[in-house]
């Protein structure tokens, strides 16, 4: 039992990023501190921003809905061998489509609108992820290149249809409202603040993804090219199928978090919209270490500290620094040899003891 | 159709769409030639983005604090140099996945700035005007019909970016540190075994691409106008990196890539201007997303060959 409990603490898939947020929360600490700031009252206020009150936990949970795809989406992409860094267009794509789409489901009933709202946005990610996926296979350009270009090339097509062919009357760059069929219900509702569906939607795609990845053949044929693509080809497994493919699904989870933002929360599109989640999918999956489950707890995490940042900023601390946080988890998490290197000692002292 | 092609013809004939092309190439070439710099040797380095970022903000700071804006031009490229040392230390010591540092450097450069943008300035979004780096003035080549329209009053730093693709080139083709850092970046085993030091090779790229892409940044802060605005490099960095894609990863070939993305966007602004065209202002859009396009169509190899150094992004670990 005991042995069992130290294994589960050393574990990498743990250690190594409980150790990047405790070090990137104490570093932000110390950067209060030099600016005068009481880093206990910021982490206070933070905390109390993102659970103090019942409008803050629905905001949270809000927040949460699509940033629980985003790192399934990149989660996904790394167990494929894949770095996503395009969710962000893949999510506007998703989102503009299903926005498009759910204007025009005003004569259909809810069980046939919400279907389809959320098919369209993650067919629409899924095709735009797959252009890069295609142009790996096929012609050998990185995806990080491609999705990087592909997130720009949609932010445009974005901005030039809430600007002229799809805006909404009175000049402001936004798409006209979805139908009333097409939105989520709200679970709760406190104030100008609601819980809408989609974090339903959220939960399920957690559990699809972990059974996708875990038992299934095709989940065992992404990993495979993933860890090793030319073993998995000499087992006769198709690097080029199986590459596209994950990067589809990669981008139709990311295509449904921009769905969740329309269903849920704006009923149109804007161009806001997207904000810094395909990034924030980065940090979550590698805090969640690509485990769906990981994921979702990383999420929420992420949620928790962007949500708290607001009332951090009123108690004087500007919210940038939870970009900063950020930043360092993922160096810390990029550089986990640092990591286990300064765990090393640690594990040594634990065998003598 | 008359009007587009009247249109476009008022666009080449004026001296205004060329000063521009070179004044929105410049950023894009140095910090082009950062990612040459660092890729030759074998490592990606995505955090130009950032490192653009912190150079800028450094150039205002510097300007600011000391009223002079070559020491600001001095705070930045020092700041991008730390940044790119993170980079370089995660990937070259750790053996760290390149990319994801690379992304953890942009994160860390938009909080730092943002943040102490509001502790330095009391106010988010933009800074101070502070003074900015004297435009040069070349005198009576002014009166030159056209070209003196183009060439007065640019920024130096024009003139140091077409210079230092020069000295990139010389350095990279005909030097032996030259030769040791293309060795290191296609087969660094076998630069190690004719005893080259792999990773202080590396560490020089890297160390050199935080250099020349905090130059790009500090243009775009102290080069002209004199101010910071939050995520300022807003993409440069990004375009930077497809241009030394495109530019097969050499000195010249990114200089002529940035060329292109740099006239692609003083076109687009110079045709929003023209007034025969009667152009809705969303269609600025559709043209602001032609140099991604061409990007895509370039890596996907669809038009021309691009080819990266062969362990380009690839940890050397020492046995």
């Amino acid at each position: 039992m005991a042995n069992g409990l130290k294994k589960f603490y050393m574990n990498d898939k743990i250690v190594v990023p409980v150790f990047a947020v405790i070090t990137s929360l104490f570093i932000a600490a110390i950067v209060m501190i030099m600016i005068g700031k009481n880093p206990i009252v910021a982490y206070g206020a933070l905390l109390f921003g993102a659970f103090g009150t019942k409008g803050a936990l629905i905001n949270n949970l809000m927040k949460a809905t699509p940033l629980i795809l985003t790192g399934l989406s990149v989660g996904l992409g790394f167990r494929a061998g894949l770095f996503n860094i395009g969710a962000n267009g893949q999510l506007i794509i998703g989102a503009l489509l299903s926005t498009y789409i759910g204007t025009k489901m005003i004569a259909y009933p809810f069980y046939l609108s919400i279907p389809i709202m959320l098919i369209t946005g993650m067919v629409g990610g899924a095709l735009w992820a797959a252009i890069a996926g295609w142009l790996k296979v096929a012609r050998g350009a990185h995806e990080v290149i491609t999705t990087i270009m592909l997130n720009y090339v949609a932010v445009f097509i974005a901005n030039y249809v809430v600007n002229g062919p799809f805006q909404a009357p009175g000049g402001v760059p936004k798409s006209p409202e979805i139908a009333y069929s097409a939105r989520f219900p709200n679970l709760i509702t406190s104030g100008a603040t609601w819980l809408s569906a989609g974090i339903f939607v959220a939960l399920t795609a957690v559990v699809v993804v972990y059974i996708l990845i875990e038992k299934t053949k095709m989940g065992y044929e992404v990993k495979a090219v993933g860890f090793n693509p030319y073993a998995a080809e000499y087992g006769g497994i198709s690097i080029g199928r199986n590459t596209v493919m994950a990067m589809a699904i990669s981008g139709a989870l990311a295509g449904l978090a921009g769905t969740m933002q329309v269903m849920g929360l704006y009923y149109r599109y804007l161009g806001a919209l997207g904000g810094s989640m395909g990034f924030d999918g980065i940090t979550i999956a590698l805090i969640g270490q690509n485990d769906p489950i990981g994921i979702a707890f990383a999420a929420f995490l992420i949620s928790s500290i962007r949500a708290g940042s607001n009332q951090m900023q009123i108690a004087g601390v500007s919210k940038n620094i939870v970009i900063i946080i950020q930043g360092i988890i993922i160096f810390l998490v990029a550089t986990n040899r640092l990591v286990k290197t300064f765990m090393f000692w640690k594990r040594k002292e634990v065998e003598e003891a | 159709m008359n009007a587009w092609i009247q249109a476009i013809i008022n666009v080449f004939i004026n001296p205004i769409f060329y000063k521009s092309t070179l004044n929105q190439s410049t950023p894009l070439i140095l910090a082009a030639l950062g990612g040459v710099y660092s890729e030759t040797t074998g490592v990606v380095n995505i955090a130009l983005e950032g490192i653009m970022l912190i150079g800028a903000f450094g150039g205002v700071v510097g300007s600011y604090f000391t009223g002079n804006p070559w020491y600001g031009l001095a705070l930045g490229v020092l700041l991008g140099v730390a940044m790119a040392a993170l980079h370089a230390w995660a990937s070259i010591r750790y053996a760290g996945d390149q990319i994801i540092s690379g992304a953890a450097l942009i994160l860390l450069a938009q909080g730092i700035t943002g943040f102490s943008l509001v502790e330095l300035f009391g106010k988010p979004g933009s800074t101070d005007l502070v003074r900015s780096i004297p435009l040069v003035n070349l005198g009576s080549f002014e009166n030159v019909p056209f070209f003196g329209k183009i060439f007065n009053s640019l920024s130096p730093l024009v003139y140091i970016a077409f210079a230092s693709v020069a000295f990139s080139w010389f350095l990279i083709y005909k030097t032996r540190l030259g030769l040791r850092m293309r060795s290191v970046g296609n087969n660094p085993e076998a630069a190690d075994t004719l005893g080259v030091n792999v990773y202080n090779v590396r560490y020089f790229g890297v160390l050199m691409s935080g250099v020349f892409a905090s130059l790009g940044g500090a243009f775009l802060s102290i080069g002209e106008l004199g101010q910071f605005t939050e995520n300022m490099s807003n993409g440069r960095g990004f375009i930077a990196l497809a241009a030394m894609i495109i530019g097969n990863w050499s000195p010249t070939g990114a200089m002529w890539a940035s060329i292109l993305f740099g006239a692609a966007s003083a076109f687009n602004d110079q045709l929003q201007s023209q007034g025969i065209l009667h152009l809705a202002t969303n269609t600025q859009y559709l043209f602001g997303m032609i140099p991604y396009i061409i990007t895509l169509i370039v890596v996907g190899g669809l038009v021309g060959k691009s080819r990266a150094p062969s362990s380009d992004g690839i940890p050397y670990i020492k046995d």
